[in-house]
Protein backbone atom coordinates (compact mmCIF):
# COMPACT_ATOMS: atom_id res chain seq x y z
CA UNK A 1 0.00 0.00 0.00
CA UNK A 2 1.52 3.37 -1.03
CA UNK A 3 1.44 6.51 1.15
CA UNK A 4 -1.63 8.07 -0.52
CA UNK A 5 -3.65 4.84 -0.19
CA UNK A 6 -2.62 4.47 3.46
CA UNK A 7 -3.62 8.08 4.19
CA UNK A 8 -6.90 7.47 2.38
CA UNK A 9 -7.60 4.44 4.54
CA UNK A 10 -6.63 6.28 7.75
CA UNK A 11 -9.11 9.06 6.98
CA UNK A 12 -11.80 6.48 6.18
CA UNK A 13 -11.21 5.02 9.66
CA UNK A 14 -11.44 8.55 11.16
CA UNK A 15 -14.74 9.14 9.31
CA UNK A 16 -16.37 5.92 10.43
CA UNK A 17 -15.13 6.39 14.00
CA UNK A 18 -16.40 9.99 14.11
CA UNK A 19 -19.85 9.03 12.76
CA UNK A 20 -20.30 6.31 15.41
CA UNK A 21 -18.74 8.42 18.17
CA UNK A 22 -21.43 11.08 17.63
CA UNK A 23 -24.18 8.47 17.97
CA UNK A 24 -22.53 6.90 21.04
CA UNK A 25 -22.32 10.35 22.68
CA UNK A 26 -26.03 10.89 21.94
CA UNK A 27 -26.90 7.49 23.43
CA UNK A 28 -24.88 8.38 26.56
CA UNK A 29 -26.84 11.63 26.94
CA UNK A 30 -30.06 9.59 26.67
CA UNK A 31 -28.84 7.22 29.40
CA UNK A 32 -27.91 10.08 31.72
CA UNK A 33 -31.28 11.82 31.09
CA UNK A 34 -33.11 8.54 31.87
CA UNK A 35 -31.26 8.25 35.22
CA UNK A 36 -32.02 11.87 36.08
CA UNK A 37 -35.75 11.47 35.31
CA UNK A 38 -35.97 8.25 37.39
CA UNK A 39 -34.22 9.91 40.33
CA UNK A 40 -36.52 12.96 40.12
CA UNK A 41 -39.62 10.75 39.90
CA UNK A 42 -38.59 8.64 42.90
CA UNK A 43 -37.79 11.65 45.09
CA UNK A 44 -41.05 13.42 44.16
CA UNK A 45 -43.10 10.27 44.85
CA UNK A 46 -41.41 9.90 48.25
CA UNK A 47 -42.06 13.58 48.99
CA UNK A 48 -45.77 13.23 48.08
CA UNK A 49 -46.14 10.07 50.21
CA UNK A 50 -44.54 11.85 53.19
CA UNK A 51 -46.88 14.83 52.79
CA UNK A 52 -49.94 12.54 52.57
CA UNK A 53 -48.88 10.72 55.77
CA UNK A 54 -48.56 14.04 57.62
CA UNK B 1 -43.69 -5.74 25.00
CA UNK B 2 -42.49 -2.48 23.42
CA UNK B 3 -39.09 -2.87 25.11
CA UNK B 4 -38.71 -6.33 23.58
CA UNK B 5 -39.45 -4.91 20.12
CA UNK B 6 -36.78 -2.25 20.61
CA UNK B 7 -34.19 -4.80 21.77
CA UNK B 8 -35.08 -7.05 18.81
CA UNK B 9 -34.76 -4.16 16.36
CA UNK B 10 -31.42 -3.18 17.95
CA UNK B 11 -30.03 -6.70 17.56
CA UNK B 12 -31.14 -6.90 13.90
CA UNK B 13 -29.63 -3.45 13.19
CA UNK B 14 -26.31 -4.42 14.85
CA UNK B 15 -26.09 -7.68 12.87
CA UNK B 16 -26.90 -5.92 9.60
CA UNK B 17 -24.32 -3.21 10.31
CA UNK B 18 -21.62 -5.79 11.13
CA UNK B 19 -22.40 -7.63 7.89
CA UNK B 20 -22.39 -4.38 5.88
CA UNK B 21 -19.06 -3.19 7.31
CA UNK B 22 -17.52 -6.55 6.44
CA UNK B 23 -18.86 -6.44 2.84
CA UNK B 24 -17.89 -2.76 2.50
CA UNK B 25 -14.28 -3.25 3.63
CA UNK B 26 -13.57 -6.73 2.27
CA UNK B 27 -15.73 -7.42 -0.79
CA UNK B 28 -16.37 -4.02 -2.43
CA UNK B 29 -13.51 -2.74 -4.62
CA UNK B 30 -11.99 0.76 -4.17
CA UNK B 31 -13.53 3.47 -6.33
CA UNK B 32 -11.29 4.12 -9.38
CA UNK B 33 -10.59 7.83 -8.72
CA UNK B 34 -11.18 8.28 -4.99
CA UNK B 35 -9.78 5.04 -3.58
CA UNK B 36 -10.91 3.68 -0.22
CA UNK B 37 -12.16 7.03 1.18
CA UNK B 38 -15.13 6.68 -1.22
CA UNK B 39 -16.61 4.14 1.23
CA UNK B 40 -17.47 7.01 3.57
CA UNK B 41 -20.46 7.64 1.26
CA UNK B 42 -22.14 4.52 2.72
CA UNK B 43 -22.52 6.41 6.01
CA UNK B 44 -22.48 10.02 4.82
CA UNK B 45 -25.51 9.77 2.50
CA UNK B 46 -27.71 7.47 4.68
CA UNK B 47 -26.99 9.81 7.63
CA UNK B 48 -28.23 12.78 5.54
CA UNK B 49 -31.34 10.89 4.36
CA UNK B 50 -32.11 9.81 7.94
CA UNK B 51 -31.64 13.38 9.16
CA UNK B 52 -34.06 14.73 6.52
CA UNK B 53 -36.61 11.99 7.29
CA UNK B 54 -36.44 12.90 10.99
CA UNK B 55 -37.03 16.57 10.14
CA UNK B 56 -39.98 15.53 7.93
CA UNK B 57 -41.36 13.55 10.89
CA UNK B 58 -40.93 16.67 13.07
CA UNK B 59 -42.86 18.71 10.49
CA UNK B 60 -45.74 16.21 10.55
CA UNK B 61 -45.62 16.13 14.37
CA UNK B 62 -45.78 19.94 14.41
CA UNK B 63 -48.86 19.94 12.17
CA UNK B 64 -50.51 17.32 14.40
CA UNK B 65 -49.74 19.32 17.57
CA UNK B 66 -51.49 22.36 16.11
CA UNK B 67 -54.40 20.32 14.69
CA UNK B 68 -55.05 17.88 17.56
CA UNK B 69 -53.45 19.70 20.53
CA UNK B 70 -52.12 16.35 21.73
CA UNK B 71 -48.80 16.57 23.62
CA UNK B 72 -47.78 13.06 22.53
CA UNK B 73 -47.11 14.55 19.09
CA UNK B 74 -44.90 17.15 20.75
CA UNK B 75 -42.86 14.34 22.35
CA UNK B 76 -42.53 12.71 18.93
CA UNK B 77 -41.49 16.04 17.38
CA UNK B 78 -38.70 16.78 19.85
CA UNK B 79 -37.45 13.18 19.66
CA UNK B 80 -37.33 13.33 15.84
CA UNK B 81 -35.47 16.67 15.86
CA UNK B 82 -32.85 15.48 18.38
CA UNK B 83 -32.17 12.26 16.49
CA UNK B 84 -32.14 14.17 13.19
CA UNK B 85 -29.53 16.54 14.62
CA UNK B 86 -27.33 13.60 15.69
CA UNK B 87 -27.43 12.14 12.16
CA UNK B 88 -26.99 15.62 10.66
CA UNK B 89 -23.82 16.06 12.72
CA UNK B 90 -22.57 12.64 11.55
CA UNK B 91 -23.28 13.69 7.95
CA UNK B 92 -21.38 17.00 8.30
CA UNK B 93 -18.36 15.45 10.04
CA UNK B 94 -18.01 12.53 7.59
CA UNK B 95 -18.34 15.02 4.71
CA UNK B 96 -15.54 17.15 6.13
CA UNK B 97 -13.25 14.14 6.50
CA UNK B 98 -13.97 13.09 2.90
CA UNK B 99 -13.36 16.67 1.70
CA UNK B 100 -9.96 16.80 3.44
CA UNK B 101 -8.73 13.94 1.24
CA UNK B 102 -10.52 14.70 -2.04
CA UNK B 103 -10.51 18.55 -2.05
CA UNK B 104 -7.54 19.07 0.27
CA UNK B 105 -9.66 21.28 2.59
CA UNK B 106 -11.93 20.56 5.55
CA UNK B 107 -14.65 23.04 4.59
CA UNK B 108 -15.81 25.38 1.86
CA UNK B 109 -18.70 27.83 1.94
CA UNK B 110 -20.54 26.39 -1.06
CA UNK B 111 -24.32 26.03 -1.39
CA UNK B 112 -24.68 22.45 -0.17
CA UNK B 113 -22.33 22.63 2.79
CA UNK B 114 -23.52 26.03 3.94
CA UNK B 115 -27.23 25.23 3.58
CA UNK B 116 -26.77 21.97 5.51
CA UNK B 117 -24.97 23.81 8.31
CA UNK B 118 -27.69 26.50 8.41
CA UNK B 119 -30.37 23.79 8.50
CA UNK B 120 -28.57 22.05 11.40
CA UNK B 121 -28.28 25.34 13.31
CA UNK B 122 -31.97 26.16 12.76
CA UNK B 123 -33.02 22.83 14.27
CA UNK B 124 -30.53 23.32 17.12
CA UNK B 125 -32.34 26.63 17.68
CA UNK B 126 -35.59 24.66 17.98
CA UNK B 127 -34.12 22.82 21.00
CA UNK B 128 -32.88 26.10 22.53
CA UNK B 129 -36.37 27.59 22.13
CA UNK B 130 -37.93 24.62 23.92
CA UNK B 131 -35.67 25.18 26.93
CA UNK B 132 -36.75 28.80 27.11
CA UNK B 133 -40.51 28.09 27.52
CA UNK B 134 -41.70 26.46 30.76
CA UNK B 135 -45.44 26.05 30.15
CA UNK B 136 -45.90 22.70 28.30
CA UNK B 137 -48.83 23.65 26.04
CA UNK B 138 -47.27 26.94 24.99
CA UNK B 139 -43.91 25.21 24.47
CA UNK B 140 -45.53 22.56 22.27
CA UNK B 141 -47.35 25.18 20.18
CA UNK B 142 -44.28 27.39 19.65
CA UNK B 143 -42.05 24.38 18.92
CA UNK B 144 -44.60 23.12 16.37
CA UNK B 145 -44.59 26.46 14.54
CA UNK B 146 -40.78 26.55 14.51
CA UNK B 147 -40.46 22.97 13.25
CA UNK B 148 -42.92 23.73 10.43
CA UNK B 149 -41.03 26.90 9.43
CA UNK B 150 -37.62 25.19 9.74
CA UNK B 151 -38.61 22.49 7.29
CA UNK B 152 -38.68 25.07 4.47
CA UNK B 153 -34.85 24.81 4.40
CA UNK B 154 -34.75 21.00 3.95
CA UNK B 155 -35.81 20.83 0.24
CA UNK B 156 -33.33 23.66 -0.42
CA UNK B 157 -30.50 21.60 1.13
CA UNK B 158 -31.58 18.48 -0.74
CA UNK B 159 -31.81 20.09 -4.19
CA UNK B 160 -29.03 22.67 -3.80
CA UNK B 161 -26.53 20.46 -5.65
CA UNK B 162 -28.96 20.23 -8.59
CA UNK B 163 -30.00 23.90 -8.61
CA UNK B 164 -26.57 25.52 -8.19
CA UNK B 165 -23.03 24.93 -9.37
CA UNK B 166 -21.28 23.66 -6.27
CA UNK B 167 -18.02 22.08 -5.30
CA UNK B 168 -20.01 19.25 -3.73
CA UNK B 169 -20.47 16.28 -6.12
CA UNK B 170 -23.63 16.26 -8.21
CA UNK B 171 -26.48 13.89 -7.24
CA UNK B 172 -25.56 10.23 -7.73
CA UNK B 173 -28.88 8.63 -6.80
CA UNK B 174 -31.38 10.80 -8.68
CA UNK B 175 -31.42 13.05 -11.75
CA UNK B 176 -28.60 12.27 -14.18
CA UNK B 177 -26.39 10.77 -11.49
CA UNK B 178 -24.98 7.35 -12.12
CA UNK B 179 -23.63 5.08 -9.44
CA UNK B 180 -22.41 1.53 -9.91
CA UNK B 181 -25.21 -0.91 -8.98
CA UNK B 182 -22.99 -2.67 -6.39
CA UNK B 183 -22.25 0.61 -4.61
CA UNK B 184 -25.90 1.70 -4.85
CA UNK B 185 -27.07 -1.59 -3.31
CA UNK B 186 -24.54 -1.17 -0.48
CA UNK B 187 -25.73 2.37 0.17
CA UNK B 188 -29.37 1.36 0.50
CA UNK B 189 -28.49 -1.79 2.46
CA UNK B 190 -26.58 0.35 4.95
CA UNK B 191 -29.40 2.88 5.19
CA UNK B 192 -31.75 0.20 6.53
CA UNK B 193 -29.92 -0.48 9.88
CA UNK B 194 -29.27 3.27 10.26
CA UNK B 195 -33.03 3.87 9.93
CA UNK B 196 -33.66 1.13 12.51
CA UNK B 197 -31.25 2.82 14.94
CA UNK B 198 -32.98 6.16 14.36
CA UNK B 199 -36.39 4.56 15.08
CA UNK B 200 -35.06 3.04 18.34
CA UNK B 201 -33.55 6.35 19.48
CA UNK B 202 -36.77 8.25 18.67
CA UNK B 203 -38.85 5.72 20.64
CA UNK B 204 -36.55 6.01 23.68
CA UNK B 205 -36.39 9.82 23.56
CA UNK B 206 -40.16 10.07 23.10
CA UNK B 207 -40.73 7.96 26.22
CA UNK B 208 -38.34 10.17 28.17
CA UNK B 209 -40.23 13.31 27.13
CA UNK B 210 -43.50 11.75 28.33
CA UNK B 211 -41.85 10.74 31.64
CA UNK B 212 -40.44 14.26 32.03
CA UNK B 213 -43.98 15.64 31.66
CA UNK B 214 -45.13 13.24 34.42
CA UNK B 215 -42.30 14.46 36.65
CA UNK B 216 -43.34 18.08 36.04
CA UNK B 217 -46.97 17.19 36.92
CA UNK B 218 -45.81 15.47 40.13
CA UNK B 219 -43.73 18.52 41.00
CA UNK B 220 -46.75 20.82 40.58
CA UNK B 221 -48.80 18.44 42.74
CA UNK B 222 -46.10 18.46 45.43
CA UNK B 223 -46.02 22.25 45.49
CA UNK B 224 -49.84 22.44 45.63
CA UNK B 225 -49.95 20.68 49.02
Amino acid sequence: MNDAAARNFTYLAYGLTAAWAILVIYVLTLVSRERKIRAQMNSLQRMLEDKERK
Amino acid sequence: MREKWLYGLGIVAALLLARNINVMLVDLPDEAFQGSIFRIIFFHVPAAFTCFLCFLAALLAGIMVLARKNLQWDSFGVAAVEVGLAFGAANLITGMIWARIIWGIWWTWDWRLTSMLVCWLLYAGYLVLRRAIEEPTQRARMAAVVSILNFAVVPFVFFSIKWFRTQHPQPVLYGEGKMDSGYRLMLYTNWLPILMIAAILIAIRMRQETQQREVDALRREAHAF
